[in-house]
């Protein structure tokens, strides 16, 4: 296993090398510059900035130097916060979204796979339909409407928590569960269709047959083989969640990582954006790692190779 | 590894493990990098838009960051609530006669916040920070002003002893400039001429303007600084007056939603930026006791590229310009009060009268294009209309092509959306046949409008010119008669509006906030939207 771990990582180096070169590729690339603003910039002053930052030269140059900063670990300046490196700026939101983005894991992951089962047991009665309906509802609204309807009821109008911002543990629960809803839906889904599957098998045939308790049955047998598609689909989902959402995260005002993944290219940050790009390739890599580690350990019929 | 033991253990506890995990982690990153504000309370919390790009007076260009700076940072003129020009860090100034030389004298006893003496030659050294190429100031030209300013601010010159700046003694600084500036005192107030303790900043580089690091001369000094979360600035014990207000937070929430339920939840006690205020919501609150709206410099317009077809035709202009109905836009889409703009200065100038600049006549409008040869509309070429795609620009864009087609049946102007940066390029390069931009004026001037005009001026994107306009500036700029200087400058807004017609003015911008004015004293509406922090109180709560 270990030396599946150390291959895993390994490949991950090319991986990760090919990502940022492309992405930092095509923000140099496209047209329009970090600098620019309304009012023209003089010349000297221009020339100068691009030095200051590593952007001067022509694009292999710059690729260079940067390529060379990375190996180094240190992802540069960012071009829109002059004063701030994109490794503190990291620093600083990356927690934050892992805090909110945890917590919704948990959230996403408990209310899912026990609404997934509960309507398991209950296959087309009208509580299944009832959740269903609910966990399609749950992943087609998108969160831009869902986040500020939650506002208007919980914080408006029932006027129980706050509206926004990030500083005190009240402010977290509204953002968390937004942001758990189409996770957790999608996974209630998975495990229903799942675990139907998974009930109709001989082996639970056998555990009933052998007079075991329906609980029995269903927590000791069936659920365990038919959280597998739910593992599969959690490492992907870990990385999406951890790393924060654009909209969450700008609709509560949470200082998180996930508004930068758009706005350092809408403000054509090379260093900012190659940067969050990382993260977040990195976080995708090491779940799946992780994801498949538990396959492993959970269904036998899995080999290591 | 011991499989059939460990893995059968394993498939029990999966489920529990992953939810034991991730609540873990949960409490793990809560604990230990929340960011939990453990800031003290703060007297005022306002919205201030965005995240501030940086808080170096040098280097910011954006209105949000000049808000912060010049709370932290005071040049030798400030501002008092009306936004009239009052002294600053200078007690007192005289102006010579050929208005070329100002000299300054600055308060006794002035002190940076740690404590060090604040001298002339802290100005004159920061102004060379500021001008010196290597520090990439982006406004450094605001002190392309003094003599040989330019040539230092460019590289050219080299030594700086030669640029119009002197300080004679710890509280003189003289000042010399190429010609009579009638705005220059507007100027010393602005961030850009603020001082910075350069001790400071050669010790620690770029990493200067962090809080426990930072010193600043302003009434505020900067506390706590986190990413996204908030600012908190505390009184300057060594300002030389005492403010009202002792602590400030400021949110850099940057969804106008977010700003809004934060204020209509006592969250926060105002809002300044106009854009953190839900376009879609104005007309709902306009009429609300906590709603204010002040004329502001700043002016909405469509810039022709006059070097392709069909708008090398001053005809086509001046028709398209004749049959915009601004009042609609106003009406429909911005929503806000906007007045309607028929010239590129925004009213509130004193002693300026603009031209009347065309009025909309649609009737001129259809005669004028029949006579340029697209009677009706007809044969019109296919024209983009380029703009940026964030704000209220996409709607004013779409209408402006419905009105357009309204009133000379022209169907062949086509949208072309860009992203914000690439708009600026685009709009840079020329690379358009209509163009929707805006201006925001410096200074409380009519030449920040017109002198963007000249032939080839870094702002002038249109591929206009004329001989005339900008010798005419020249003479302005020497033109020591304030009233003779106003006179030439109508003169050259009226070629910009009703003769040659580079652009069309659409509306002049307002400045919108948010407050109870009971709850917030200090900040009254101004023209050049410039609120002080220093001049804020809370009604009825003494310091």
């Amino acid at each position: 296993m270990t030396a599946l771990i150390l291959r895993r990582l390994l490949q991950a180096i090319p991986v990760l090398f090919i990502v940022v070169t492309l992405t930092f590729l095509l923000v140099r690339s496209a047209p329009g510059n970090p600098f620019s603003t309304e009012k023209k910039i003089p010349a000297e002053i221009m020339e100068e900035l691009e030095k200051q930052y590593d952007l001067h030269g022509t694009m292999g140059h710059q690729y260079l130097q940067y390529m060379t900063k990375v190996a180094h670990g240190n992802l540069g300046i960012s071009t829109q916060y002059r004063n701030r490196t994109v490794n503190e700026i990291i620093a600083q939101t990356l927690p934050v979204s892992m805090t909110l983005g945890s917590l919704a894991y948990f959230l996403a992951l408990l209310f899912g796979v026990t609404c997934g089962g509960w309507a398991a047991i209950r296959h087309n009665q009208a509580g299944d339909r009832f959740l269903m309906l609910i966990a399609l509802l749950g992943i087609s609204i998108p969160s831009f409407v869902l986040a500020p309807v939650m506002v208007m009821i919980f914080a408006i109008k029932l006027n129980v928590l706050p509206v926004a911002g990030w500083g005190s543990p009240d402010q977290i629960i509204l953002p968390a569960i937004c942001l758990s809803i189409p996770f957790a839906a999608t996974i209630a889904r998975l495990t229903r269709g799942s675990l139907l599957e998974v009930l109709k098998l001989d082996f639970v045939r056998t555990a009933r047959a052998k007079g075991l308790s329906e609980d029995a049955v269903l927590f000791r047998h069936a659920l365990k083989v038919a959280i597998l598609p739910v593992i599969g689909y959690s490492g992907p989902a870990a990385a999406g969640i951890l790393t924060g959402s654009i909209v969450i995260e700008t609709l509560f005002g949470i200082p998180g990582i996930g508004p930068f993944f758009v706005n350092s290219a809408l403000n054509f940050d090379p260093f900012m954006t190659s940067g969050v790009v990382l993260v977040y390739s990195s976080f995708l890599i090491l779940f799946n790692l992780l994801a498949d580690l538990l396959y492993f350990v959970v269904d036998r019929r899995v080999k290591l190779e | 590894m011991g499989r059939s033991v460990s893995s059968r253990l394993s498939r029990a506890l999966v489920l529990p493990a992953f939810l034991a995990g991730a609540l873990f982690l949960f409490f793990a990153f809560f604990y230990f990098f929340g960011g939990w504000s453990l800031s003290a309370p703060a007297d005022l919390v306002l919205c201030n838009g965005d995240e501030p790009q940086s808080l170096d007076p040098a280097i910011v260009t954006g209105q949000l960051e000049g808000r912060i700076c010049l709370a932290l940072f005071e040049g030798l003129t400030t501002r008092n609530a009306k936004g009239d020009i009052i002294p600053g860090m200078a007690q007192s100034w005289t102006i010579s006669p050929d208005g070329l030389t100002y000299t300054f004298t600055l308060r006794p006893g002035l002190r940076w916040s740690n404590g060090d003496p604040l001298t002339a030659s802290d100005f004159l050294n920061s102004w060379e920070r500021t001008l010196n190429p290597a520090t990439g100031s982006e406004y450094s030209y605001q002190l392309y002003y003094l003599v040989n300013g330019e040539a230092y601010g460019t590289g050219k010159l080299k030594d700086f002893s030669q640029v119009g700046v002197k300080a004679p003694d710890d509280r003189t600084l003289v000042i010399t400039l190429t010609h009579p500036t009638a705005y220059f005192l507007e100027l010393t107030s602005f961030q850009t001429l603020c001082p910075v303790h350069l001790p400071t900043v050669k010790k620690y580089g770029k990493d200067w303007i962090k809080p426990g690091r930072m010193v600043s001369n302003g009434p505020y000094v900067l506390k706590e600084w986190r990413l996204n979360d908030y600012i908190l600035v505390e009184a300057n014990p060594y300002y030389w007056r005492p403010v009202p207000v002792h602590r400030i937070k400021v949110l850099p929430t940057n969804s106008p939603t977010a700003c809004f339920n934060l204020f209509y939840s006592h969250k926060t006690d105002l809002i300044l930026d106009t854009r953190s205020i839900p376009s879609t919501l104005v007309q709902d609150i306009r009429n609300e006791p906590y709603f204010h709206a002040n004329p502001f410099g700043a002016t909405s317009f469509v810039r022709f590229n006059v070097k392709r077809k069909p708008f090398d035709d001053v005809r086509v202009r001046k028709a398209l310009a004749l049959a915009l109905d601004k009042e609609d836009i106003v009406t429909k889409i911005t929503r806000a009060g906007e007045p309607v703009a028929n010239t590129l200065v925004p009213p509130g100038n004193a002693g300026y009268t603009p031209p009347k600049g065309l009025i909309y006549n649609p009737d001129e409008a259809r005669r004028l294009l029949a006579e340029a040869g697209y009677p009706n509309g007809h044969g019109f070429p296919d024209v983009n209309l380029l703009y940026a795609g964030r704000g209220v620009g996409p709607q004013v864009a779409t209408e402006m092509q419905a009105l357009w087609r309204r009133d000379l049946g022209i169907t062949s102007i086509h949208l072309r959306a860009q992203e914000w940066k690439v708009y600026l390029n685009t709009q840079q390069l020329i690379d358009f046949d209509l163009c929707l931009s805006a201006w925001i004026g410096d200074y409380n001037d009519p030449q920040t409008f017109i002198d963007m005009f000249v032939t080839d001026g870094g702002n002038n994107d249109t591929g206009w010119g004329d001989p005339k306009y900008d010798q005419m500036l020249q003479t302005s700029e020497n033109t020591a008669d304030p009233a003779r200087r106003m006179q030439i400058l109508r003169d050259m807004e009226k070629i910009l509006v009703e003769d040659e017609v580079p652009i069309v003015p659409v509306y002049f911008w307002v400045g919108m906030s948010l407050y109870y004015p009971g709850k917030v004293g200090g900040f009254e509406p101004n023209f050049v939207d410039d609120h002080r922090w220093g001049e804020f109180y809370i009604p009825g709560k003494k310091p």
